[in-house]
């Protein structure tokens, strides 16, 4: 019997030779994340549930990044800090990223592909809705609650419903004004924030596949904002190289039958794709760059586990080298490493870093900072009626700080351009052309 | 868990994310300490814009903000409700502001999980959307044998989907209690 690519994931993962959509499994965790929002409150359910002195049911399996609230004064904030502190020295955990040492990381998201966390084949589950991120390395990876977490923590198990699979294909090479987020933008655009609610969404076609895994990571970053349970690229040559280089365990890559049955198939051609916005207040409420274009707008942010990697700063500097910024422009490398490469990253003679510090760009710690609000101290928080425009992946009601704000989400050409403009900008007319392609 | 949940019923649109059911910056607290707890409940839904809160006329708080608990016991919701993120927090907070049920047509996955694994709050999903059809502070009965919605105020009633798969988990009261009762931890 055929399977797709998740379904087989999760036939292994629960001892079995098949399983079908619609079923529900119990898995074995290969890989277990938490934060510093949802790990203190897990790390309470395991004590509650196991006992005061019970360990975790594999330390190697199990990963802490604390990330959101991190250069903050609220004291509650920090005291999440400490509790995930004093729980991986209690339990011995190798695998604790810690806040003002040499390992802190930043974004989890970003950091787990860093250390090699994500792995083809591999089941990961992770106390935040992003967790989806890791589905582009051909992993099974998705968000989970504080309860679920602590069960794992407990058990190395858990129960899933496996879900039907809708692919997208892109077939064609991407215009070069065209980003992974463009592409999203447009997928959700098209099927609603609750169009894939249960179901794994894969990516796929020559569009997807030519593709860096920055580039399919933001992809899969953002299934979440369609409801989807997993976002799935087949792993090629591309993930093996990038997963290799970090890590030496051993991975079994699966791939889609050829005759596996899925929910759907929808076709783009990739020549047809426009630079995308999701207007205030949803991530589906999408128009076209140009459909919008002038509109007005006070502020600008760079940064996030899908708008935040060394290939988003990348894109941003062509347009932002030599120009200067006309609103408060907010750049947050998502993590340390990105922080590092935009000081040796160059781009026509100058590194990432002094092109946006030059542009006039405010430059933040690596962190979610203001992806998601948080305490009123936090870098490029929204405050009060700001109209920004951000490479994030959520523009809900006062997701970024503000209830009486409102966010465009777009690519990091698009953000950038926007920046230089003062207002919604089309990345088209600020990529010179013989630019556009140059390598950086 | 009685079969019958009754009370007032507080209704709000389609895409309730957990924004705005407990705003990322109240998620410091503790959820133990039961002096810290209660302010997921004074916070409980206060991200919702002022306009869509208590529809249809809105600009009802579910909790009033000098207090910790609401006097509804039921939240009725359109399509896609607790979507967003991962966060627990966001059925939590209901419970701890007292509620026991949500109606929705449809919810998003992780917010019904959580629902449900944590043992916090009861998703119950209508065919219908009830958004229009009631009006917040309307007395309801959930008969849960039954899969039945009972408006006490006009007299109309409505069917719910049965719970399905994971009745056993909510009759447990959560993942812990269903594992334990099944020998498995
Ligand atoms: S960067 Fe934003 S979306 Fe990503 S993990 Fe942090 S808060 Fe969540």
């Amino acid at each position: 019997m055929s399977m797709t690519l998740t379904e087989k994931i999760l036939a292994k993962a629960s001892g079995r030779t098949h399983v079908d959509a619609g079923e529900t499994v119990w898995v074995n965790v290969d890989v277990l994340m938490t934060h510093d929002v949802c790990g203190p409150p897990t790390i309470g359910i395991f004590k509650r549930e196991f006992g005061e002195d019970a360990k975790v049911w594999d330390k190697d399996k199990v990963v802490i990044i604390p990330d959101h609230y991190i250069f903050t004064n609220d004291k509650y904030a920090n005291r999440n800090v400490d509790i995930l502190r004093a729980f991986s020295a209690e339990q011995g955990l190798p695998h604790f990223y810690d806040v003002g040492t040499e390992r802190y990381k930043g974004v989890c998201h970003v950091a787990m592909p860093e250390e090699g966390f994500t792995r083809p084949g591999d089941v990961l589950f992770g106390t935040d809705s992003h967790t989806c991120t890791a589905g582009a390395f051909g992993q099974f990876a998705t968000g989970i609650g504080n309860t679920d977490a602590g069960f794992i923590l407990g058990t190395g198990k858990l129960w899933v419903k496996v879900p039907e699979t809708m692919k997208f294909i892109f077939e064609g090479e991407i215009p070069p004004y065209i980003m992974a987020k463009d592409l999203i933008l447009q997928i959700i655009g098209d099927i609603g924030v609750d169009g894939a609610t249960y179901r794994a969404m894969e990516f796929a076609g020559d569009g997807v596949m030519n593709m860096d895994m920055e580039g399919r990571m933001t992809l899969t970053n953002m299934v979440i904002e369609a409801g989807g349970k997993n976002g799935v690229v087949e792993p090629d040559e591309v993930t093996f190289d990038y997963v290799r280089q970090r890590t030496d365990y051993e991975f079994t890559p699966f791939y889609n039958d050829p005759d596996a049955k899925y929910h759907s198939v929808r076709k783009y051609k990739s020549a047809e794709l426009e630079p995308m916005v999701a207007k205030p207040h949803s991530p589906d409420n999408k128009a076209t760059v140009r459909e919008v274009i002038n509109s007005p707008l006070n502020r600008a942010y760079i940064g996030s586990c899908t708008g935040g990697k060394i290939t988003d700063f990348e894109a941003a500097a062509k347009i932002m080298k030599g120009q200067q910024v006309k609103m408060d422009t907010f750049v947050v490398p998502a993590t340390t490493l990105v922080r590092d490469q935009l000081k040796t990253t160059t781009y026509d003679g100058e590194t990432l870093w002094d092109i946006f510090l030059n542009a006039g760009a405010h430059m933040g710690e690596a962190s979610c900072a203001a992806c998601l609000g948080g305490p009123s101290d936090t870098f490029g928080r929204l405050q009060g009626e700001e109209i920004c425009i951000s490479t994030t992946n959520r523009n809900f009601p006062g997701r970024m700080g503000s209830k009486k704000s409102s966010v465009y989400l777009a690519s990091p050409y698009t953000v950038a351009a926007s920046a230089i403009a003062g207002k919604i900008a089309d990345p088209r007319d600020y990529l010179p052309e013989e630019k556009v392609s140059a390598t950086v | 868990m009685s079969k019958k949940i009754t009370g007032k019923v507080f209704v709000v649109g389609n895409d309730i994310d957990t924004d705005q059911i407990i705003p990322a910056e109240h998620l410091v607290y503790s959820l133990d300490d039961p002096e810290e707890r209660r302010y997921y409940g004074r916070y409980a839904l206060s991200g919702v814009p002022e306009a869509q809160s208590g529809l249809p006329k809105g600009n009802i708080p579910f909790t009033p903000q000098d207090q910790f608990e609401s006097e509804f016991k039921v939240i009725i919701g359109g399509k896609n409700f607790g979507c967003g993120s991962s966060r627990e927090h966001a059925p939590f907070a209901l419970q701890v502001a007292g509620a026991e049920a949500v109606i929705a047509t449809g919810y998003a996955r992780i917010f019904y999980r959580n629902a449900v694994d944590g043992g916090f709050i009861i998703p119950f999903e209508s065919e219908e959307d009830l958004v229009k059809e009631f009006t917040t502070g309307d007395e309801v009965e959930i008969d849960r044998d039954n899969s039945v919605l009972n408006n006490l105020t006009s007299g109309k009633s409505y069917p719910l989907k049965k719970l399905g798969d994971v009745v056993k988990i909510v009759e447990a009261g959560g993942i812990f209690k269903y594992a334990e009762k099944n020998g498995m931890i």
